[in-house]
Formats: structure tokens, C-alpha cells, sequence
């Protein structure tokens, strides 16, 4: 995991050299770019307000109501769709596989009054995988994250949340890992499924919840497969950037001998790879979780629920609890599996420790964890978790400290908001949507070629045409404006925090486990205190989508910051720079590439809170996702707006790499890949 | 990941899961115990009612009737119920496969009736006839406002304060807050044909509209929306309808010219039709179930004010209501 944090190599720079030569390239770039904007705004005064296909909130065209039927006919031939009847047979398997670990953890095994295995049972087994996998610390914390789940009150659905990622993330590796093999080993085989995971990263999951449960049913079934598609990408990505990565020269070495492409594959490529993959594996796990509460929208089974019933009741402690458990959760399964990836390094080196004491250790563990089964399966107390009081009170404390809150700031907030929102949001959407739409159009692609180049500009001509055909061009430009001002909102954070992060360890780790939560708490709890700050508005998303997109953004910029290589600071320092110079002329200018992929990474995930957003009076393509999930009607709508959002991605994506150079390429480190999530954790 | 950890903070761990389960073991039973008592009362018991497929909408009135309905099901016809959190759209397509029984609370469903109702659909889907609720629909403004500008209740009088009503949202027009989508809303073509000075913003879900009614009426803000009724927050802050021009038949039919007021909904149940066929005994008491928009509002008020379970709402309201319960039973 190392390799996904660590930012482009700076290039080697003499002691106390004025900064690189590539900073007076990128500053000449923003001379044509103000141009072209200057002649925007030229033409917007003459042409404001004409041709910029409006469409009003609860309209549709002709072409959404196509493919409304498009849905309409596939529930028409729901009972004869033989593809149909295959999906439905898988999804009859999941279900009965989610329903028997159910019975072995969660639920009664009638005609038991309890499950097979009750809590003491549950926690001391995976207390011991810990142990087996990783180390007593791990084990430690695996423990004390189980209790946390019982003694907060929500066992049942975390353990329930815990079976359908696990199911989840299986599924991801028996699909992904040939997936891997496939674009890691053949360039074409890359090219042909890198689109298809843009896609499935991007598209907003309520769209596709509908034809899922056409396919699929309702329950844990939907809640699998939605999670799966969701899930599936960052594993075949960086899977396939890892085989890629293997060196040549061993390739061709252990060619020489004469190996088959079995061999190559099975004897080389994939253990060289091994640790990249398991860093595809985590993400794939966090990403799973971060499904939890859209899944609870098709009744799949977890700690979404109680997140959504707390949002029913606007209850803000009341959703908190069970998000801050995601959030446990996402933090044990991460630690676990990057642990139990650096143990198994340590063994495949001949470390790992005593042996003897290892031995004893999982002797020993192994008869408790065989006791503490029979118990649990013996005596109800230890069959069923106990009820405490603490979560209530926790989520009493939580609404009282909301409430404390936002009514002293709530006049502070409404000023901020105000402030932005008619200083900057205002005027730029002004200008973007309010233009015609070839203006924007003309504008838009100029402006990629300036930063992007040719590539860029192709795949930006490609994108707004697109936009523009599926009839949400108006909307799809507010979005715009929103996801522009909210990168640019988050980059001054990251540029702030990831900066004295970098100078202050204290602070780093201090900030980081806010970041980490930030990332992996579900939007749905924090929605109801950022309503109560700012009301239903545009400001309100894009809070939501820096809460959301700013924790990855200030990770990358800190990172990237510590690495400029010490002694280049050192020279400088001996030369009486003052911290301001060093930071300005040294740091930044350094770590350039990071800030360029900050910014890369934070357009996605603000991009990626837009239907979010759609839900806190945002409108735009959310509101259009959001209306075309709640009223059948308008399916057709809410799809042509979820692949809107996928090109303004895709666009954002392809200028942004192309503006910074990138390879276009998937992985970690560097090259990126699109929209994955950024392992959480302290810097290592 | 190096995760530092205190001695002491180990011990405390330990210390903890002892306490857990020596806590846990006081209170003991065996289960082997409970499981033949289960067993002997499996093989008494006829099961006539079986399975009911109860949809939970994600609002509370709803779930207040679904809970209302499914724990009488269960404790005194013995039906083991299934809650199903889904949306609407989702709900009804489950009729056809069996993975819905029941939609207790339809605020009206055009689209969904001609797709599965028999006329024109596939007919997996049917009415049940009035659940007894009645929703109000309209536009709405928090009380404070309707007492310090009463003549702000008829809309003729919107435009003299549409400024007012500005946001940074509206852009120099007063803001009208539409809702959720899930609701029919005309608001935008009311507001143009009745030459109002105001622009829709749509909250996008019912959570964003409760926090900016409570946020208007706590600060004393103008606000007004789209609302409806029964719904528990207008026990917390009872917003107060302006008047539109008079509902009449038809005058919402073409959605491009709509001028007038929403019109009363009889709240419906819909059924899948296959179960509505089925010998269960919960069908009849699906098929008597109404009650009141007060009804619903008791059990809505203990799960959103009080804080209770919608289980432990429904067998509270239930055990004080016997005689209401006992005429669905018939």
C-alpha cells in the first residue's frame, strides 16, 4: 500500500536550484486560458439567456420518455425474458446463501430460539482470524469493533452489513481477478473494459436500482449485486496495473527459459503483483461499504437501515451511531487486510516472528475460540447480545451537540453561504449555464485543448456532444459550476491542510483519523446538520461534496508535500528562505503532480456527491437522478441524467490527466486510476 | 498500519469483554430448552395466516400503518410478517414475484396502475379500497409567518411579498420550495399561470424541506413549500395552508395549464393480486383496515417525537386501541 500513497517522484533537483522548468510551462497555459475566457464573457453579454436548453424540473423530452420504455418493456416481459430467468436463479442462490450465514450468525435458526453461533461465538472466531491472519494488535482491534457493534446496539445489522460485503467482495475477486489478468496482460482487453468501469464507477447507483431489482429481486440479492457493481472496479484496475507493472526484463528473463503463459501468469506475474492486488482488494472492501445505505433502498440488509431510519425521523443521533459503526468497520477491515498483507510478505521472507510462540499463540486461541463457541451455543445470555443503553445516549448527545451547534453558528453559516453563493456560484454559473449551449460547448473544448491538448479535446468534443443529446444540457451546466467551485473549495483545504500536515507529524496524526471517518461515513448522516446550517441550496451539496471529496484531496497534497526530497529543503533553508518562501517556492512547485491528481481526484468525488446533493435542494442532474428513482415515469429522465453525470466524469477525468501528463493508465501511485478511493489510514 | 497501543489500554480491552460476558451470564437460559419448547409449539399451531409481505414506504406516517397492521397480524393471527423498506416504484414491482403483499398508505400511482393493474397492466397488482387516511396536499407556510402576515394565507397576495421570500437560490424572485419527487407536483406551471413572482427550488427530499420549515419557523424566516398531510411534523410546527383557486374536477389533467389547488387523496391499499387470492386470514384484515389522519398521527408522533421503535409504536397504540383493532378482526 505503500505505492498508492506515494506521489510522483520529484525529479532530482540540485541544492538551493530555482524551482523546475515545467512551472513556467503550466504558468504560460493560464495566459490562453484567461483569453478565452475573456472572449466568453465577450460573447455571453450579447448572447445571455438564449439557447440554453432549460428544462424545467419536472419536464421530460421525447427522448427520456424512449427510455423510460426501454425499462417498461423489459418489466413487460418480465415472466418470459429468458436472460431474466438466469438472473433470477443467481439471485436465488445469493439470497439463500445470505439467508444461511444469516441463520449460522444473525438470525434465529428456527426452530432455535438463536442463531448457531451466537455474539461470544461470532466475536471469538473472528478475534482468532485476527490472530491467524494478521496479529494479537489486530486481533485486538477486531474484538473491540465486534463488542462496539452489540454494545451500541446494532449486532444484527452490522453483522448483517458484514455478510453482504463479504459475499460482495468474493464475487469481486472470483469476476475481477481474471478481469485483472485480462487488461493486465493484453492492451486491448484494457482498452475495451477500462469505459465500461468508468462507467460503473460513475453512474449513479439509483439509476440502475430499478433494473437490478427487475433482475435481481429485492433484498440481499439486490443489495449484492449493487454493491458488486459498485465494488468490482478498483480490483480489476489495480489488479491489472500491478500484472502490467511487472518488470519487462523478468518477463522476458523467465521467458527465456521457456515458460507457457501459464506459467509466466501463474509463476511470475501474479506473486510479483501480489501486494498491488491486495491494495485493489481493499479498496474494493472499503467501496463495498460505502453501499451500505444505497442498498438499504432496495431493502438490502445492514447498517443502512437504521442510517435511513434516522433520516425518516430527521434524527440526527439517530443515523449517526450507525454510520460512525461503518465508519468501525471500514477502519477493522482495512487495518486487517493491510496487515494480514504485510504479515504475509514478512512469512514469504522467512520473518514473521518466533515460531514456537506463534504456535502457542494459535494453539492456545484456537481452544478458546472452540469454547467460547460451545458456550454461545449453550447459553442464551451469550447467544444473544445484550441491550445497553449507550447507544441512546450516545445518540442523544450527538442531536443535543447538533442542535447546540447549529443554533449558535446558524447565523454565521447563513452569512457564508450567502457570501459564495452570490459572489462566486452565482457568476460563474451565470456564465456556464446561462450561455448557449454552443457557446459553452465552443468554450469548453477550447479550454481543454489549452490545458489537455488534442487527446483531451477529442474526448471533451466526444463527452459535451453527448451531454448535449440526451437533453439535459442546462442542467448538466449547473452541475458543472457546482462540482468546478466545490474542487476549488477543496483544493484550498488540501492545499492549507495537506500542507501543514506535512510540516507537523502532530498534526497529521492528529488529523487523520477526521479524514479517514470523513471518507467513510455514509452523506446520509451528515445531511440533516449541514440542512440545519445552510437549508435546502446549492451551497448545502457542495458542503456535502468537500465533507465527502476534500479528506482525499488534503491525503494526496500532504503526501506529496512530504516527499519533496529533505535536503532539497535543507538547502534552501540554508540559504534564509523564510517558511512562507519555502512552502511557495519549494514545497508546492515540488509536489505539483500531487496537486494536479488532488485535483483530479477531488472533481470525481465531488462529481460523485451529486445525486446527494440532488437530495438537499441542489437540483440539476441529482434532483433529475433523485426524480427518476421516485416516480417510474420519469426513469427515462433520471437515466439520461445519470449518464450525463458518467461524460462530465469522464471529461473532467481525461482533461485533468492530460493537463498533468499522465499516462493513461490505472493503477496506484501516479497513474491513478479513475475515481479510486484512496486507502485510509496513518501515513506510513 | 502500526496501531500504538498502551498496556493499560489492553487491559482495558480485556477488562471489558470480561465484564461483557460475565454481565451476559447472569441472566442464563439454555437454549436447548427453548428450542424443543419452539418445536412443540411449531407442530400445535396451524398457520393459517402465513407470510405477509408488508412494503415500508420511507415515510412515518407509513410506517406507522404498516407497523399498525403487521403487528396485529403477527400477535393475533399468528402471520409471521416480512417489512420491506423500499420505495415506491420498487414496492409495486414486487407484487408480480411474490416479494410484496402489501402497500398500505398510496398516495396515488397513475403510471404504476397502468402498468400493473389488470385493464391495462399485467394485473399482478390490485386496489384494496381507502385505508381511511385522507392526504392534504398544498402550499404551505410556517405558522409564525401565517400570524404576523395573515392575509399572506390567500394567494392573491403572494406576489406583494415575494421578495421577501428571496434566496440566494431564486435569483431576485421570491423561492417557492418544492419537495420530494416522489410527490406530484404542479408547482411550476401554478406559479406561471397564475403570474406569481416566485421560482420552484426543490428541496429534493422530505428530510431538506422538515429542516428548512423548522430552520423558518425558530428564526423566523420566510419560507413557503409544498406540504401535505398527515405527516408528524405538524405536530412540532403546525404549518398553516395558503389557499390556491378551488380544486375542480379536471383542472389538473393537462400538466402544462394547472391553476388550481391540489386536490383531497383518498389514501389507497394496493395488494398483489395473487396474495389478495390466497386463503391467508390477513387478507380480510388488510381488506378492513382504516383509521384516521389522528390515528396515524398518535403512532407517527410516538416513532418520530418519542423515539420509539415503529414494533413498540404499533403494540403501544394497538394495546390502547383494542376496539379499532378488533372491527379489522371481523
Amino acid at each position: 500500500m505503500t505505492a498508492t500513497l506515494s506521489p510522483p517522484a520529484p525529479k532530482p533537483v540540485e541544492p538551493g536550484a530555482a524551482p523546475p522548468a515545467e512551472e513556467r510551462t503550466s504558468v504560460s497555459r493560464w495566459i490562453p486560458a484567461v483569453v478565452v475566457l475573456a472572449l466568453w464573457i465577450v460573447v455571453w453579454v450579447f448572447t445571455r439567456g438564449d439557447d440554453t436548453l432549460a428544462l424545467p424540473g419536472t419536464s421530460r423530452t421525447d427522448l427520456h420518455d424512449r427510455l423510460t420504455e426501454f425499462q417498461n418493456d423489459l418489466l413487460a416481459g418480465r415472466s418470459t425474458n429468458p436472460l431474466m430467468q438466469f438472473t433470477n436463479s443467481i439471485a436465488d442462490a445469493l439470497r439463500s446463501a445470505v439467508e444461511w450465514l444469516q441463520r449460522m450468525i444473525v438470525l434465529p435458526n428456527f426452530p432455535r430460539p438463536v442463531p448457531e453461533v451466537g455474539w461470544l461465538g461470532v466475536v471469538a472466531i473472528a478475534t482468532y482470524v485476527g490472530l491467524v491472519v494478521a496479529n494479537w494488535r489486530i486481533a485486538l482491534l477486531v474484538a473491540g469493533s465486534f463488542l462496539s457493534f452489540g454494545v451500541f446496539g446494532f449486532w444484527q445489522d452490522s453483522l448483517d452489513l458484514l455478510i453482504i460485503t463479504g459475499i460482495s467482495v468474493l464475487l469481486a475477486v472470483v469476476i475481477g481477478i481474471p478481469l485483472g489478468v485480462m487488461i493486465g496482460t493484453s492492451q486491448r482487453a484494457n482498452q475495451v473494459v477500462t469505459p465500461f468501469l468508468d462507467f460503473m464507477q460513475t453512474m449513479p447507483t439509483f439509476v440502475y436500482l430499478l433494473p437490478i431489482v427487475l433482475f435481481f429481486g429485492i433484498g440481499p440479492s439486490a443489495a449484492v449485486v449493487s454493491t458488486l457493481i459498485y465494488a468490482l472496479p478498483p480490483l480489476i484496475r489495480i489488479a491489472g496495473f500491478g500484472i502490467r507493472e511487472v518488470s519487462a526484463t523478468t518477463v522476458e528473463a523467465t521467458d527465456s527459459a521457456g515458460q507457457t503463459y501459464w506459467q509466466r501468469l501463474r509463476k511470475v506475474q501474479l506473486p510479483m503483483a501480489r501486494k498491488t492486488i491486495i491494495v485493489g482488494l481493499n479498496q474494493t472492501t472499503l467501496a463495498a461499504l460505502s453501499m451500505a445505505t444505497l442498498a438499504a433502498f432496495v431493502n438490502g440488509p445492514g447498517l443502512g437501515k437504521p442510517v435511513l431510519a434516522g433520516l425518516r425521523i430527521n434524527d440526527v443521533g439517530t443515523a449517526f451511531v450507525p454510520g460512525a459503526l461503518i465508519v468501525v468497520m471500514a477502519v477493522m477491515l482495512d487495518r486487517t487486510t493491510t496487515a494480514a498483507s504485510e504479515r504475509a510478505e514478512k512469512v514469504a521472507r522467512g520473518g514473521g516472528g518466533d515460531v514456537r510462540v506463534r504456535r502457542g499463540l494459535l494453539i492456545g486461541g484456537g481452544i478458546a475460540t472452540v469454547v467460547a463457541v460451545y458456550l454461545s451455543r449453550t447459553y442464551v445470555s451469550l447467544a444473544e447480545f445484550p441491550t445497553y443503553s449507550v447507544g441512546d445516549s450516545a445518540a442523544s448527545a450527538v442531536s443535543d451537540a447538533v442542535d447546540w451547534f447549529t443554533s449558535t453558528f446558524g447565523g454565521a453559516t447563513e452569512w457564508v453561504k450567502d457570501l459564495i453563493t452570490n459572489q462566486f456560484l452565482n457568476r460563474t454559473q451565470a456564465l456556464l449555464a446561462d450561455s448557449p449551449w454552443w457557446l459553452a460547448f465552443v468554450a469548453i473544448t477550447v479550454l481543454a485543448y489549452v490545458f489537455g491538448g488534442v487527446r483531451a479535446t477529442i474526448s471533451t468534443i466526444v463527452c459535451l456532444a453527448g451531454i448535449w443529446y440526451f437533453d439535459l444540457w442546462h442542467d448538466a451546466m449547473i452541475t458543472l459550476n457546482m462540482t468546478l467551485v466545490a474542487t476549488v473549495l477543496v483544493m484550498i483545504l488540501a492545499l492549507v491542510f495537506g500542507v501543514w500536515m506535512a510540516r507537523d507529524r502532530r498534526v497529521d496524526l492528529g488529523i487523520r483519523p477526521l479524514l479517514d471517518a470523513g471518507q467513510t461515513i455514509p452523506p446520509f448522516v451528515y445531511l440533516i446538520p449541514v440542512l440545519a446550517l445552510f437549508g435546502p441550496s446549492r451551497f448545502t451539496a457542495i458542503t456535502a461534496g468537500i465533507v465527502y471529496a476534500a479528506p482525499a484531496a488534503i491525503k494526496l497534497v500532504a503526501d506529496g508535500v512530504k516527499a519533496v526530497s529533505p535536503t532539497t529543503i535543507e538547502a534552501g533553508r540554508s540559504t534564509g528562505q523564510t517558511t512562507w518562501q519555502e512552502i511557495t517556492k519549494v514545497q508546492l512547485p515540488m509536489a505539483k503532480g500531487s496537486i494536479v491528481l488532488a485535483t483530479n481526484q477531488g472533481l470525481l468525488y465531488v462529481l460523485a456527491m451529486t445525486v446527494i446533493g440532488g437530495l438537499v435542494g441542489a437540483g440539476a442532474l441529482g434532483y433529475d437522478v433523485v426524480y427518476g428513482f421516485a416516480r417510474s415515469e420519469a426513469w427515462g429522465k433520471g437515466l439520461a441524467a445519470g449518464i450525463t453525470i458518467v461524460l462530465l466524469g469522464v471529461m473532467l477525468d481525461r482533461i485533468t490527466r492530460a493537463a498533468a501528463d499522465m499516462r493513461r493508465d490505472d493503477g496506484p501511485g501516479s497513474r491513478r486510476a479513475f475515481n479510486v478511493r484512496l486507502p485510509i489510514g496513518p501515513p506510513r | 498500519m502500526r496501531i500504538v497501543r498502551s498496556r493499560g489500554a489492553r487491559m482495558g480491552a480485556l477488562a471489558v469483554v470480561t465484564a461483557v460476558v460475565l454481565s451476559a451470564c447472569g441472566s442464563g437460559g439454555s437454549i436447548d430448552a427453548e428450542t424443543k419448547a419452539n418445536e412443540e409449539q411449531a407442530a400445535e399451531s396451524g398457520g393459517e395466516c402465513g407470510e405477509l409481505n408488508m412494503a415500508v414506504n420511507p415515510w412515518v406516517g407509513y410506517e406507522a400503518s404498516a407497523y399498525v397492521v403487521g403487528t396485529v397480524a403477527q400477535e393475533q393471527l399468528g402471520c409471521t410478517v416480512n417489512y420491506k423498506e423500499l420505495k415506491e416504484d420498487v414496492s409495486w414491482q414486487g407484487f408480480g414475484t411474490g416479494e410484496v403483499d402489501v402497500v398500505i398508505e398510496d398516495w396515488g400511482h397513475p403510471d404504476l396502475e397502468k402498468k400493473f393493474f389488470a385493464e391495462e397492466g399485467d394485473g399482478t397488482a390490485e386496489d384494496f379500497g381507502p385505508q381511511g387516511n385522507v392526504g392534504i396536499i398544498g402550499w404551505f407556510v410556517p405558522p409564525w409567518l401565517a400570524e404576523e402576515h395573515p392575509d399572506i394565507l390567500e394567494w392573491s397576495n403572494l406576489n406583494k411579498y415575494a421578495k421577501e421570500f428571496a434566496t440566494s437560490e431564486s435569483g431576485g424572485q421570491g423561492q417557492f420550495l418544492g419537495a420530494d419527487p416522489s410527490y406530484v407536483q404542479f408547482d411550476e406551471a401554478i406559479v406561471s399561470n397564475l403570474d406569481l413572482d416566485f421560482k420552484v427550488v426543490f428541496s429534493g427530499s422530505e428530510a431538506a424541506s422538515i429542516e428548512a420549515f423548522r430552520k423558518a419557523e425558530e428564526n423566523k424566516e420566510w419560507v413557503i413549500g409544498y406540504w401535505y398531510e398527515p405527516q408528524y411534523f405538524n405536530a412540532e410546527v403546525a404549518m398553516q395552508r395558503v389557499a390556491l383557486p378551488a380544486y375542480e374536477d379536471g383542472c389538473q389533467d393537462d400538466p402544462q395549464t394547472v391553476a388550481c389547488d391540489y386536490p383531497e387523496t383518498e389514501l389507497k391499499k394496493i395488494v398483489g393480486t395473487d396474495w389478495a387470492a390466497s386463503d391467508s386470514t390477513a387478507v380480510s384484515l388488510v381488506q378492513n383496515f382504516e383509521w384516521t389522519n389522528e390515528d396515524q398521527n398518535v403512532v407517527a408522533g410516538y416513532i418520530a417525537a418519542d423515539g420509539m421503535s415503529p414494533e413498540d409504536a404499533a403494540a403501544k397504540w394497538v394495546e390502547e386501541n383494542q376496539d379499532k383493532v378488533d372491527a379489522w378482526l371481523q
